[in-house]
């Protein structure tokens, strides 16, 4: 009997979302399947989940490891730039990060998209329309000055953000293809450049 | 619209518009709302949709050449007072869990003959689609000041529950968003536009009770199933499909995480 019990236990504290019934999940997928439809570039194809966000789908994050097995594995998929250089014009990264236009099903082209970061994030001294979601970037240069490792660490998190932190609620830009890497050049320039109105008042 | 109305909406229209290029301060924005909500308080301008709506509702139509009278939103033929805060709704004759709109169109088949195809294929704000959103406007205003009571006990209303938590936290699409990225979380804003949090009661009141509701920036009534889809496209998924089961999965764990919360319907919004 004590056996049991704990197995009952066991079970009950079972996270509930996949767990809760392999029934309610299938019905789950098979709802999915019918009830999404192609319009213009976005395909009926973008339901089916990648890896990793399967296991970030849940209401709590999966179990450590399995976040490291996540990191680890799209560390990998960061290419860094071939010419060594890492930073574009300022200019050119503020007007990507303003623009949160792309990808949806009203947009003509998957290219040209924008960066969306203000979406979630305070940047420039003078930009007040800034998103929450994630931290502040707000002197981002002046407050980490421009070491490799600083540089290359940016790099990565703006190319792919779930290489740092697997259930990221940050786009993988470079990975998913959502911006060049021309434009996460400019981006890096507009975060590090010391006339950045991230960094000059 | 009297005229203050309709100057003050074009000031907020021009100071959205104006956001991207900064300067114009968060401050202002926000007054602006204030300001546009208290001159509304008088005055919804949904009001005039839902007009309309009542005339839809009385108006014989379709093959049957019969009126929406007899229609049965969950409280019995022709009830309409309260309906709508007690949606979804498990449905007998139907066999399907139903949110206002998915219902409309059951009455509009059963009692005059009207495919639902051709709400479903229309596009928003045309067509029967236009209509339909009417119709939504007349019978929502009869639910304002009500409380959330969607009943939870029939099986099928706890099973689509269950499938709107798993696409409330669905991540897929170029951007691995989900509803939970941009929901999930207390106080959080996208630009200068607030999020609420749909998980607990008080957000999924505040963000399911108040809608429908009339978009102040674009001067549009939008339903549920319009509010949704927009959601979805910021998500960048592919379109959900209108009055497709997902939307009706979402719409009941929404509903229920905000029972007991006030419907303040059709709702005003930036
Ligand atoms: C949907 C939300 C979202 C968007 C859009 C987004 N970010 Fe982020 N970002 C985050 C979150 C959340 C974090 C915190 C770390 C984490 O959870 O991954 C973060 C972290 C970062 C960091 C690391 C900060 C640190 O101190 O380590 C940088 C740099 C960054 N973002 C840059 C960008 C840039 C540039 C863009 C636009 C191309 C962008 N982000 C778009 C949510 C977002
Ligand atoms: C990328 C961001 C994003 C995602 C993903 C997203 N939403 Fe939203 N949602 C918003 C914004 C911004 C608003 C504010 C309204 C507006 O756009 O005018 C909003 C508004 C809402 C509201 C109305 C709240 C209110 O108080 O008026 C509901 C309900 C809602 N969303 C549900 C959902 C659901 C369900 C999903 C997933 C299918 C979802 N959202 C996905 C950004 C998002």
């Amino acid at each position: 009997m004590k056996k049991l019990t704990t197995l009952a236990l066991l079970l009950a504290a079972l996270p509930t979302a996949w767990a809760a019934s392999e029934d309610t999940y299938a019905e789950f997928k098979a709802m999915m399947d019918r009830s999404f439809k192609t319009t213009g570039i976005a395909a009926k194809h973008r339901m089916y989940q990648l890896d990793l966000q399967k296991a970030c789908s849940q209401d709590k994050p999966p179990a450590k490891e399995v976040q490291a097995k996540i990191e680890a594995e799209q560390l990998k998929t960061i290419r860094y730039p071939a010419d060594g250089k890492y930073f574009g014009d300022w200019k050119a990264g503020e007007k990507i990060a303003v623009d949160g236009r792309g990808l949806t099903w009203t947009d003509k082209t998957p290219l040209n998209n924008g960066g969306g970061c203000y979406n979630c994030h305070q940047m420039s001294h003078h930009e007040v329309s800034y998103g929450t979601i994630g931290p502040s970037l707000l002197e981002y240069g002046k407050t980490r000055g421009n070491g490799d490792d600083i540089v290359k660490y940016t790099w990565g998190k703006i190319y792919n953000a779930k290489a740092f932190n697997a259930c990221s609620n940050m786009p993988r830009n470079g990975d998913a293809e959502i911006l060049t890497e021309k434009q996460m050049k400019d981006l890096m320039a507009y975060l590090f450049d010391p006339q950045s109105p991230v960094n000059k008042k | 619209m009297n005229n203050r109305l309709k100057t003050l909406a074009l000031a907020l229209v021009v100071s959205i518009v104006g956001q991207a290029q900064a300067e114009d301060t968060s401050a202002k924005l926000l007054d602006g709302i204030n300001e546009y909500r208290d001159a509304l308080a008088d005055g919804n301008p949904s009001e005039l949709v839902a007009a309309e709506g009542e005339e839809l509702w009385k108006t014989a139509r379709g093959p049957k050449n019969a009126t929406l009278e007899r229609c049965d939103l969950g409280l019995g033929p022709g009830v309409v007072k309260g309906a709508s805060a007690q949606l979804p709704r498990y449905f007998k004759d139907t066999g399907k869990v139903q949110d206002l709109e998915t219902r409309l169109m059951t009455c509009m088949e059963t009692l005059q003959g009207i495919d639902p195809q051709e709400v479903v294929k229309a596009k928003w704000l045309k067509g029967e689609r236009e209509k339909m959103a009417a119709l939504v406007a007349y019978v929502v205003t009869q639910s304002n000041g009500h409380k959330i009571k969607v009943d939870m006990r029939p099986p099928a209303m706890k099973q689509m529950y269950e499938m709107g938590k798993m696409a409330f936290y669905y991540r897929a699409g170029p951007m691995d968003f989900s509803c939970a990225t941009c929901h999930g979380d207390q106080g959080k804003r996208i630009r200068m536009q607030e999020l609420p949090d749909l998980r607990t009661n008080a957000g999924a009141a505040a963000g399911w009770g108040s809608w429908p509701a009339y978009r102040v920036s674009n001067g549009q009534f939008w339903t549920m199933q319009h509010r949704l889809n927009d959601c979805f496209r910021q998500q960048r998924t592919a379109e959900p499909i209108y009055g497709s089961d997902v939307t009706i999965a979402l719409s009941v764990y929404l509903a229920a995480n905000g029972n007991g919360g006030k419907v303040v319907t059709p709702g005003i919004k930036r």
